[in-house]
């Protein structure tokens, strides 16, 4: 069994600001849009280094989407950048037309997504994001696990031309990927290797999925653990070579369990080997206020959760 | 373009939209009739534009269509300016066509650069490519068309708030005033008091052309708003113009907007706009 550790803690925010950064030394193309949340996204550094690639829209999250698809007229990159529910669910309508219908190189970039938001309550943290935007055909839907990964991810879509959801959060979680990695859309990464269960985990989830198989270990189970940091398009091999061996999968997600990464895999499983799942997600509910600890264990994201799923599912086989 | 042939032209483009719609027997003629003189204009005397298509469109000016329903002017005015075969005007709103009910760029139809139909983005699209514009130090401008029933959509003033805030004076966003939409004339639907002095609050430059039918108008207009660019405020057409212009018992009133003509009624439209440079 492979021994992950850390030793600090990062938002993946951050390593959103700083792939940014370092997409703004490296491309000339790539250019920036914030509605009024500088801050919390981290882009003061771009800012500060490229003053003419950034624009304020100000709290107009609709136009700053359809200003981000005329800025690809004329070949630039756009980021742009709020939280996940006020990139996604309130302009809905112009990516799809504008941006995803449209077939424009828009790189929409949400924090603050799901529970881990904490204090502010239901009406900033979006459980339904994914799902709207992994219904949006031609749409890329990422969801990074930690600092490192998010830097990664910011800096490997600049270079894939079409338009992306990418997706990452508030609080400071371990950072146990590699500085050095290269991202590789699509392409899930085998954290785990086991052969009795397979935990396929994706954005703040990953992290509890490697506690929970420790804890599985520690009780004489054998579990896979797969980092899916691309939810579409999904790495349909992953996922059908790993039960092909553990015969059983548990996906964990801070999402609703519909229409996030549980469904996707689900819809593989039906199609080409199905096998018993089970769901760490949000049970079509809303969230509410609480610290970002707090709310994972209420509504079940976390490592005591994944186990408890992991065996329900190994009894199922 | 001579007058005499940007007449021609123009009585043209309103046969290949009555004859559209018509075959089809779905679209929007009231706003394309309306637009005709504008669009015309604007394509062959107006705007500056390099042969062919390209999608960055880098060292030309750009237009964007948000008021999409007027697809029917917009697909026969480009493809008389040579964007793609007049004949395929033959397959609007057909399974397996280019020319969707509303434009897009999913199928690559050359001279389309944004879907546009659902309503109040294209200002905001528009916005975009004119940054980009600047940004390419590309001295060329950004032209749109919106409709006046469009104004309606909340995104529009959030892009006239941006658009003076952050100076983009290289845009002419044209507002085809109408007065009406779909379920009737706008200051019964929702009236919208001045917008001149809307726009002007949000201190854009306004031009206004009074009779946008008149070529003549519409040479002079735009000649003193593309004179307004350039200094430092974003400009404004407001274009009045006669929603089924050039069709008789399509004037004066909303009932076109969304409807196809029949058979007799075709003739009869027709009869009113005699072949100048041949049907499609």
């Amino acid at each position: 069994m492979k021994t992950y550790t850390y030793t600090e803690k990062k938002d993946t925010r951050s390593g959103f600001g700083a792939g940014l950064t370092e997409l703004g030394r490296t491309n000339p193309n790539v250019v920036a849009l914030c509605a009024d949340l500088i801050g919390s996204l981290k882009m003061n550094q771009f800012i500060e280094e490229n003053p003419e690639r950034f624009f304020q829209i100000g709290i107009a999250e609709a136009n700053m989407m359809s200003i981000a698809a005329g800025l690809t007229i004329g070949g630039k990159i756009p980021f742009t950048g709020t939280f996940a529910n006020f990139s996604t669910g309130r302009v809905y309508d112009q990516i799809r037309q504008s941006i995803a219908y449209s077939d424009k190189n828009v790189k929409i970039c949400a924090s603050h997504a799901g529970l881990t938001l904490g204090e502010d309550g239901a009406t900033h943290q979006i459980l339904e994001d994914i799902g709207l935007m992994k219904m949006l055909p031609g749409m890329v839907v990422i969801n990074t696990c930690d600092y490192n990964q998010t830097k990664a991810a910011t800096i490997a879509i600049a270079d894939y031309e079409g338009p992306v959801y990418l997706r990452f959060g508030r609080p400071a979680v371990p950072v146990f990927t590699p500085e050095d990695q290269v991202f590789e859309i699509g392409k899930a990464i085998q954290l785990q290797e086991g052969s009795d269960v397979t935990i396929v985990a994706t954005g703040h989830l990953v992290w509890e999925a490697l506690e929970a198989a420790k804890v599985l270990h520690e009780q004489g189970i054998s579990a896979e653990v797969i980092n899916i940091h691309t939810i579409k398009p999904l790495d349909d091999k992953a996922i059908l070579d790993s039960v092909a061996k553990t015969g059983c999968i548990v996906t964990a997600e801070e999402h609703n369990h519909l229409g996030g990464l549980g469904e996707s895999v689900a819809r593989v499983l039906a199609l080409h080997h199905p096998t018993p799942q089970e769901f760490v997600a949000t049970n079509d509910t809303f969230g509410e206020s609480g610290t970002p600890a707090q709310l994972m264990e209420k509504y079940g994201l976390n490592s005591d959760s994944i186990v408890e799923k992991a065996l329900k599912v190994i009894n199922r086989k | 373009m001579s007058n005499k042939n940007l007449h021609d032209l123009t009585t043209q483009v309103r046969r290949d939209i009555l004859r559209m719609v018509h075959k089809v027997n779905s679209g929007h003629p009231g706003g394309s009739l309306g637009c005709t003189e504008f669009l015309v204009t604007l394509y062959t005397n107006i705007m500056n534009r390099k042969e062919g298509f390209d999608m960055d469109g880098i060292d030309e000016d750009l237009f964007f269509l948000s008021n999409g329903h007027i697809s029917p002017v917009f697909y026969s005015v480009l493809a008389h300016s040579g964007y793609f075969p007049v004949k395929e005007l033959n397959t609007f709103r057909l399974l397996n066509s280019r020319l969707q009910g509303h434009p897009t760029t999913h199928e690559g139809l050359p001279g389309v650069r944004i879907a546009s139909g659902s309503l109040g983005q294209g200002l905001s699209v528009a916005i975009g490519a004119a940054q980009a514009k600047k940004l390419n130090n590309d001295s060329n401008l950004i032209y749109s068309l919106l409709g006046d029933g469009e104004l309606q959509e909340g995104q529009n003033w959030e892009a006239i708030m941006y658009a003076s805030a952050k100076k983009v004076d290289n845009l002419i966003a044209t507002i085809d005033l109408n007065g009406k939409q779909i379920d009737g004339a706008t200051d019964d639907v929702l009236p919208m008091g001045s917008i001149k002095g809307k726009f002007e609050a949000f201190d854009w430059t306004v031009i206004e052309i009074e009779n946008g039918n008149d070529i003549e108008a519409i040479l002079e207009g735009m000649a003193m708003a593309k004179a307004a660019t350039g200094k430092g405020k974003p400009v404004c057409v407001l274009l009045k113009t006669m929603m089924g212009n050039g069709v008789d018992f399509m004037m004066h009133t909303h009932a076109w907007h969304g409807k196809a003509p029949n058979d007799d009624q075709l003739e009869n439209a027709l009869n009113q706009n005699p072949e100048t440079l041949g049907d499609y």
